[in-house]
């Protein structure tokens, strides 16, 4: 017996269906890979919602911001290849918003702590007290595990199934 | 409702019947016996039948996840409760039937006692060549007479990681080292591993790992294991193939996201056990499970699974008090 597995892409997607008997709202049904066709580049696009916590898809294209926050992030590279680059943060630079990712004003001063290069399926740490900086050479696509920050766009409306 | 509060007690075993070799169980007011083909369940005034296969599917994942978050259905009737230190056993007690009828039945137990309980009942009647934890299609069956009582460890593969998988003193990934090697369902897939460069200094602060190669290693399905914690919030991923064997009705939100393959979600009312209708997510898609709703997946090819779990302590009580929606996106975010 053999097996086909079906991973989704940015260039090849094919959404579910959600079929129910209830506010179709509360299920805020969405897909990823749909979700980064119309994204911006960074744009950090809210798809699940957890109280304070927060999964947000990215549409990595060219480079990112300087992005920190005051507790881990996990990023899980879903298409493509990306380049994640670390500084230590200064105390100058360490955040004062309360949660989730926020945009560093210029570039980082403090040491250099390395780099990732990431592709599908692999899932890497964005460490407390690390800035930390996106590239990509073509669009690809990153799901972030954080909480709800400055940097989190919503837009469900736009984004799920309604009916 | 007819619920009584345990305060200590443990299981008690018959002696081990003539013709199939199966002890009998008694736990509180149940009793549990198994036959060749079924479990039947007894407490006053009522009895329920279970196919074994599901009872053992159900009962080992139910041990292992802890009890987990809120309801676990083992079917429409029979199920848990899980209170954060006891647990509740039910029989009929979300069934209309049952309750129009009072023979419906709930008993509250210190969580350790039911673990006992459960773990007894099931070593015994778990025989080797079955792995109730393993997809149907990779295991044997366990219809028929007791044999030999498996070895190894009846649950596994939840250790959860502290921070995040792989790194330095935290849960290793699965791999060929540890003993799991990819599965069948998952051998056409390419897995190789990031680029870590640290500078000097900074080894093992910066790190990252293939997930999907670590999903693809698991040799059991329906059971997650924790990768990585933001604050309260869990991210738990999982195997999944053939049918998760209980209904989850949960005491709190939480999300699905798909990543690879698909699964078709039944989703019924949390009270009433009626239908809602069902969702079919594939892969990308990602979809909120309500705080009022049964679901139970169905995965046609084994695929996996991203759980997202908010783990605040307390928060089922938030959610049953009525002080949050049971839905995660609020009405003025629209």
């Amino acid at each position: 017996m053999s097996f086909k597995t079906r991973l989704a892409s940015l260039a090849s997607y094919d959404k579910g269906s959600i079929e129910l008997n209830d506010d179709l709202k509360h299920y805020a049904f969405s897909n990823i890979f749909e979700v980064c066709s119309k994204s911006r580049p960074y744009e950090r696009v809210m798809v699940a919602s957890n109280l304070e916590y927060a999964a947000e898809a990215v549409r990595a294209e060219g480079t990112s911001p300087w992005y920190t926050a005051p507790h881990d992030e996990f990023a899980i590279v879903m298409d493509g290849e990306i380049e994640f680059t670390f500084f230590q943060l200064t105390e100058a630079e360490k955040p004062v918003h309360k949660a989730g990712a926020g945009r560093l004003s210029a570039d980082p001063k403090g040491k250099r702590m390395g780099r990732v290069v990431a592709r599908r399926g692999h899932q890497v740490l964005l460490p407390k007290g690390a800035a930390y900086q996106l590239k990509a050479a073509k669009p690809s696509v990153t799901l972030i595990q954080t909480s709800a920050g400055p940097e989190s766009v919503e837009k469900w409306s736009e984004i799920c199934v309604l009916k | 409702m007819n619920a009584v509060r345990i305060e200590k007690v443990q299981v008690i075993a018959s002696e081990p019947d003539p013709v199939l070799g199966y002890r009998k169980f008694t736990f509180g007011s149940f009793s549990f016996e198994r036959d060749a083909y079924f479990v039947h369940i007894r407490w006053p005034k009522g009895m329920h039948t279970i196919e074994v296969d599901r009872f053992l599917r159900a009962m080992v994942r139910d041990i292992g996840w802890g009890f987990f978050y809120g309801w676990i259905f083992f079917d429409d009737v029979f199920g848990t409760q899980n209170h954060y230190g006891t647990v509740d056993i039910f029989a009929g007690t979300y069934s209309k039937g049952h309750r129009d009828t009072k023979v419906d039945f709930l008993e509250t137990f210190n969580t350790a006692d039911v673990r006992d309980a459960f773990e007894t009942i099931s070593v015994n009647w778990i025989n080797e060549g079955y792995d109730p934890l393993r997809a149907p299609m990779e295991t044997g069956s366990p219809l028929g007479a007791k044999t030999r009582e498996a070895k190894g460890p009846l649950i596994r593969g939840f250790e959860p990681a502290r921070r995040m998988m792989g790194l330095p003193g935290d849960v290793a990934p699965r791999s060929d080292a540890s003993g799991h090697p990819i599965n069948r369902a998952f051998a056409d897939v390419t897995y190789d591993k990031p680029v870590i460069e640290p500078e000097p200094g900074f080894e093992g602060q910066i790190h990252a790992f293939n997930l999907y190669d670590h999903i693809a290693r698991a040799d059991i399905t329906w059971n997650p294991s924790f990768t990585s914690i933001t604050g309260a919030c869990i991210c738990c991923v999982t195997s999944e193939e053939h049918m998760l064997p209980v209904i989850h009705g949960n005491d709190r939100n939480e999300w699905f996201i798909q990543l690879s393959d698909e699964i078709h979600w039944n989703i019924q009312d949390k009270n009433t056990g009626n239908p809602r209708g069902r969702i079919v997510m594939k892969s990308g898609d990602v979809c909120a499970m309500p705080a009022d709703i049964r679901h139970q997946g169905f995965a046609p090819k084994r695929s996996m699974l991203m759980v997202l779990e908010n783990g605040t302590p307390g928060l089922q009580e938030k959610y049953a008090k009525g002080e949050l929606e049971p839905f995660p996106i609020t009405a003025q975010r629209w």
